[in-house]
């Protein structure tokens, strides 16, 4: 099992170490970047030469690459070219916003999916199933983006339901513990302020909650009709198993395995979606911090650190479930 | 491992809901709310808090380190400068000093300090202080920090030790008089004793906060605590803090204020990137005020009865012309460029309010403008006519374009590039259309390798110097108009700056200027495009000014 | 992340064990028979046939040229008006004074171009990947998985976005390069992975042991098999990448040429930003994207169904 580990391990090095030199080398030899990203419009080219020799950026590559490697491995990506703060501080910061969308949006998407998808089963072929379906349809065809900006015109400028930005009020002085505002409000008694969260996220989440939304609304009905035609629903209801009871025991039971497989799986989805939504709501969480850091600002410490962060997470869980399961199950050799 | 793929698929799935709800509740165990208790935050105080909407992050706030408008912001409610503008203007008046004199030579500055002016923390304002600034800024120490000093190297020319640093040295003469003394006239002065960047800070919290360490981190910098949690000036407001998670800096009023006391008794800056998402916000009313309105919407906004704010013009747009190409070196194909070019139209459809068509490189309220230069209205007969007398049809040039940026004199680059192509298609130059992202090639194609022929770009101006709009465009051989190309112009406007006596002062810029449009034309002016500012209805005393400089103790908010 | 590998392979062997199970050339017929009974495939090809008209046409159908400006439309143009229908322009003018109407036209003409050749380019490097991973086993195929793999952790906006960071200038090509590279390794992995299921699959065991040439049985049986997973799986992607590409412009990292009609870029860019100006500059390439995606999900959904070996009684 030792030996495993270590040898996953070293391997798991060797690939992040590949992956960081690509990264270095592929950046350093983009136009622009930290320098024309550092200067604004008025330096002198004396600024300009004084900067370069600053960062080091005179040096040769080598050197560079050297000192680059030193920090990463010393867990110090740098500090960020737009905002100047440690880059861990700042994707420390927007992390929490992207799980608490996340979060909500998965609980709209499934609150609201299982039951339509339910629904629709049961009603197959009539209005409401019909209806249900040409909903998730358009809900995976529309421009997420477009849908938001929608939604937004309609409920914030239209009519003033919501707000239309922003995580919480501005001055609500809310006071951060976990960086999930509704859930700090919570736990600090400040019960306004998770309220005016709560009230911020509604739209997010709901926009971003359409494409899972869909989908699990097609699953759980393509589910529950798989059930609905299964030997033993219909030997219940032949055996005169009232209606109610086959839905609770047996339909609903059945069916929900592969929902709560494919729930799991649209959670990772949810990333890209997130990448837009942010954007629209100018909500400041992780996809708001991988746009901000491409388009304009060129910020590549931040870059280069979220790409090495995804692909650690990517291995790390890889290895951890490859381990487990050789402990899980003995047959299986990692 | 197949056959049991779902499991693991399963347990994935479980693990990594458990990363995310243990870093969810992570810090939970210590909850506890930092807020005030006691005192409500919304008591209908009389001052109330006003909240403006910027349109980016700040960078940090000790001035001397930053060169752009969303640091300057803060950075100008809580530090005051030694010479400032009157409310509107780009004309100079009393700030920390009262007046102001240069002897005959123009070299040596003399600073009639304000008495009883107090630092934040306590510490006096006295020409000591003042002196200490200067001196700070001389001899800063690092490649590093010296990098970062943007504006200073280009007003000052270089640090200690450097042959070209303008500055010599900073005496007090008593406790209210400050004598800067520099190594030779720059005209430069004293409009640039007004920008922020020379703001004067507290020397002793710039002690104890340790404010020269700016450290290189990877790609970028680590600024010092003054910069990042103790900015200590004069200003109306003082720091109350930045929450980098949603974006809010709280500015609370200088109840110590030495000229007018702030009429609010907070402010928040808020950071809202989108434009649109700017609007809606005011539309929202969740802020009071709004910067850089898309300028399709200024006049919706206007008719809801919002205040839109027009600041004066003080920015140039123009089409560089590069004459690294040898065609471009005849001035009839580059007067044929400006003929084509249909500017009215341009600003009547895509020009923010308030824009106007651009005959010289600096606004007209600045001194130096010429009444009378050669202009160039749109005509396509004649521009064809100049071409072929000048052997250059069928041209083929590279237009260079920026994306991902908006600038406040250039608000969409590519509807603007795609405008101007198409005239000079009209024309019969054929253009190859060339993105680069801003900071990812543009400014490096154009700036420093030439690569252009044609490109956009422009410029908002510091302070009321015809130095710091044609000065800094053609004042030196630069890659962006092709090396060399125009000694004479180097050589005038190098003489114009370095006339003392303001009435020749005026007259060589002005003679410049026309030479700029008949005899050179290194570049077409293409428009003056005032940025605005959008208020509720209820916000007063907020002035919008032409060097996007505005100093909020003046605003309030009624009921 | 990983989670999300997980989930686009299950889908993708699910396709695979679906279509797998054909029975060479012969499906294509049957397919066709069940294709043209089946509501929701007919449905998604009248949309798309539509659009695929309007966009080969689009010379014809369209009033103008889409790039031209016209002194009609400059006239009344400003930066907070937008010219509506006029009578040699029904649509109206656009943000530069176009004919927004053959803008429209062309755009479907930019959109189909884009989609199309985003598909196919996905498509082609897949099935590279994919064919030479199953044919040639091995440490391979091993690679090649692994790299799939990877590419499949991110969800594929994000690995969009990515690729047109890495390339520092998003142009035209670099967002189709994008957009079809998202792709590769789903086209990889599904065809692969049929490879190896028809290697064991009776139809293809019977004509072994009938001693029919190994190249005989891979290009008349097993390709022609697989491939029709991979139109399946080709027509759902061309609505994803039509998709894709239209967020990229409203991110900012589309293609940078306003001149260019494609409805994705009037959408992102116009649309967003003239939103209050004239809202249909935003709705009608918002509709027309959306009709195309839904033609072609509802058609590949239905060629889906109609190859189910289930559905085949």
């Amino acid at each position: 099992m030792l030996k495993v580990v270590s040898r996953r391990l070293i391997q798991l090095f060797i690939t992040l170490l590949a992956l960081m030199t690509l990264i270095f080398f592929w950046l350093r030899s983009l136009p622009g970047g930290p320098v024309d990203a550092l200067l604004g419009e008025r330096a002198t080219p004396e600024t300009r030469e004084r900067l370069i020799r600053a960062l080091g950026y005179d040096e040769p590559i080598w050197v560079q690459y050297g000192h680059f490697l030193k920090n990463v491995v010393t867990g110090n990506f740098g500090n960020s070219i737009r905002t100047g703060e440690p880059v861990m501080d700042v994707i420390g910061r927007s992390f929490p916003a992207t799980v608490e969308l996340a979060v909500a949006a998965m609980i709209i998407a499934i609150g609201l999916g299982v039951p339509l998808g339910y629904l629709a089963a049961r009603h197959r072929g009539r209005a409401l199933d019909n209806a249900t379906i040409i909903l998730t349809l358009v809900g995976i065809s529309i421009p997420i983006f477009f849908l938001g900006y929608l939604l937004k015109d309609w409920l914030t400028q239209s009519v003033h339901v919501f707000p239309p930005s922003g995580r919480i009020s501005t001055g609500m002085d809310n006071t951060d513990v976990t960086g999930l505002f509704v859930l700090d409000g919570l736990l600090t008694r400040e019960f306004d302020a998770s309220a005016d969260a709560l009230w911020h996220l509604v739209l997010p989440a709901f926009t971003l909650a359409t494409i899972p939304l869909a989908i699990i609304i097609r699953i759980t009905r393509a589910s529950v009709l798989d059930v609905l035609d299964a030997d033993y629903i219909r030997t219940a209801e032949a055996k005169g198993l009232r209606n109610p009871t086959v839905r609770k025991r047996h339909v609903l039971r059945n069916a929900l395995l592969p929902v709560v497989t494919i729930i799991g799986l649209q959670t990772g989805a949810l990333l890209a979606g997130a990448v837009l939504t942010e954007k629209v709501y100018n909500w400041g969480g992780l996809g708001t911090l991988i746009t901000d850091s491409i388009s304009g600002s060129r910020d590549y410490p931040v870059l280069q650190a979220l790409i090495l962060l995804a692909a650690v997470v990517f291995i790390v869980v890889n290895l951890v479930v490859d381990l487990s399961y050789a402990v899980i199950d003995p047959r299986v050799r990692v | 491992m197949r056959a049991s793929g779902m499991q693991a698929r399963r347990l994935r799935t479980v693990i990594a809901a458990g990363v995310v709800a243990a870093l969810a509740i992570g810090g939970a165990g210590c909850a506890k709310s930092d807020r005030d208790s006691g005192g409500d935050e919304n008591k209908a105080a009389t001052g109330g808090t006003f909240i403006f909407a910027g349109a980016g992050d700040p960078k940090n706030f000790d001035p001397i380190f930053n060169d752009d408008g969303e640091s300057f912001r803060p950075i100008r409610q809580m530090y005051d400068t030694l010479v400032t503008h009157k409310p509107g203007t780009a004309e100079l008046t009393g700030g920390l000093a009262e007046s102001w004199s240069n002897d005959p030579t123009g070299k040596v500055w003399t600073f009639k300090l304000r008495q009883g002016v107090k630092f934040h923390d306590g510490s006096a304002l006295d020409a000591a202080a003042v002196c200490a600034n200067f001196d700070r800024w001389f001899n800063m120490k690092g490649e590093a920090a010296q990098s970062q000093m943007i504006y200073y190297a280009d007003v000052f020319g270089g640090f200690a030790g450097s042959p070209d640093a303008v500055y010599d040295n900073c005496k007090a003469q008593d406790a209210s008089t400050a004598v800067v003394t520099m190594k030779k006239y720059k005209g430069a002065f004293p409009g640039a004793f007004a920008l922020t960047a020379f703001s004067i800070a507290s020397p002793t919290a710039m002690k104890q906060y340790d404010a020269d360490k700016v450290t290189q981190n990877g790609d970028s910098f680590a600024y010092s605590a003054f910069a990042t949690e103790h900015p200590t000036g004069t200003g109306a407001f003082t720091y109350g803090g930045w929450n980098k998670a949603t974006g809010e800096i709280t500015l609370n009023k200088n109840p110590d204020y030495w000229g007018d006391k702030a009429k609010v008794d907070k402010m928040i800056i808020k950071v809202i990137k989108d434009e649109n998402t700017r609007k809606q916000e005011l539309r929202a009313g969740t802020v009071q005020a709004i910067d850089f309105p898309a300028p399709a919407d200024r006049k919706a906004l206007a008719d809801e009865g919002y205040k839109v704010l027009n600041r004066p013009a003080f920015n140039i747009l123009y089409l560089g012309i590069n004459q690294k190409n040898p065609k471009l070196r005849d001035l009839r194909v580059r007067q044929a460029i400006a003929y084509a070019l249909n500017r009215a139209q341009l600003v009547q459809t895509k020009g923010p309010g308030g824009s106007t068509v651009a005959d010289e490189f600096l606004p007209s309220t600045v001194m130096g403008y010429a009444p009378d230069v050669q202009k160039y209205d749109y005509n396509l007969d004649k521009a064809k006519q100049l071409l072929s007398e000048a052997g250059a049809t069928g041209l083929t040039l590279n237009f260079y374009y920026p994306t991902e940026v908006s600038r406040p004199y250039m608000p969409n680059p590519q509807e603007i590039f795609t405008v101007l192509a198409n005239d000079l298609q009209a024309a019969g130059i054929k253009i190859n259309g060339v993105p680069r992202p801003w900071n990812g090639g543009f400014k490096d194609d154009v700036q420093q390798f030439g690569k252009q022929d044609l490109h956009i770009l422009g410029w908002t101006g510091d302070y009321n110097d015809p130095g710091n709009f044609v000065g800094t465009f053609f004042g030196r051989e630069k890659k962006e108009f092709g090396d060399g190309a125009m000694t004479d112009m180097f050589t005038a406007i190098g003489k114009a700056d370095a006339t003392v006596e303001q009435n020749a002062k005026k007259a060589a810029w002005e003679q410049v200027n026309r030479d700029i449009a008949s005899k050179w034309l290194p570049a077409v002016p293409i428009w003056h495009g005032p940025p605005a500012l959008v208020t509720t209805k209820n916000v007063e005393g907020l002035v919008p000014s032409p060097l996007t400089a505005e100093q909020f103790n003046t605003v309030s908010i009624t009921k | 992340m990983n989670k999300l590998a997980e989930h686009k392979r299950q889908r993708i062997d699910e396709l695979t064990a679906r279509t797998a199970e054909g029975g060479g050339v012969s499906l294509f017929r049957d397919a066709g028979r069940r294709l043209l009974r089946n509501p929701t495939a007919i449905v998604g090809a009248t949309i798309i046939l539509l659009f695929l008209v309007i966009a080969i046409f689009a010379p014809l159908v369209a009033p103008h040229d889409p790039v031209q400006r016209f002194p009609e439309l400059t006239k009344d143009l400003t930066v907070d008006t937008i010219p509506g229908p006029t009578a040699g322009h029904p649509f109206g003018s656009d943000p530069l004074g176009r004919d927004f109407m053959s803008r429209m036209i062309y755009g479907a003409r930019q959109t189909m171009f884009v989609g199309v050749l985003a598909t196919t380019i996905g498509l082609l490097l897949g099935v590279l990947l994919g064919g030479v991973a199953g044919a040639a086993g091995g440490w391979i195929d091993v690679v090649i998985m692994r790299f799939t793999d990877v590419m499949l952790a991110l969800p594929s906006l994000l690995l969009a976005i990515t690729l047109v960071a890495l390339a520092s200038q998003s142009t035209q090509w670099t967002v189709i390069m994008a957009v079809a590279i998202v792709n590769v390794p789903i086209f990889a992995r599904l065809l692969r992975g049929s490879m190896l299921a028809q290697r064991e699959s009776d139809h293809v065991l019977a004509a072994r042991a009938l001693g029919v040439k190994r190249r005989h049985i891979v290009t008349r049986h097993m390709l022609p098999n697989s491939l029709t997973a991979v139109i399946v799986q080709a027509t759902l992607t061309f609505a994803v990448a039509i998709l894709d590409a239209a967020a990229l412009s409203f991110l900012g990292l589309g293609d940078p040429d306003i001149n260019r009609a494609e409805w994705g870029l009037m959408l992102g860019v116009d649309g967003v930003r003239y939103f209050e100006v004239r809202p249909e500059l935003a709705y009608f390439p918002a509709l027309a994207i959306i009709l195309v995606a839904l033609g072609f999900t509802l058609l590949g959904e239905g060629m889906r169904e109609a190859l189910d070996p289930k559905n085949r009684r």
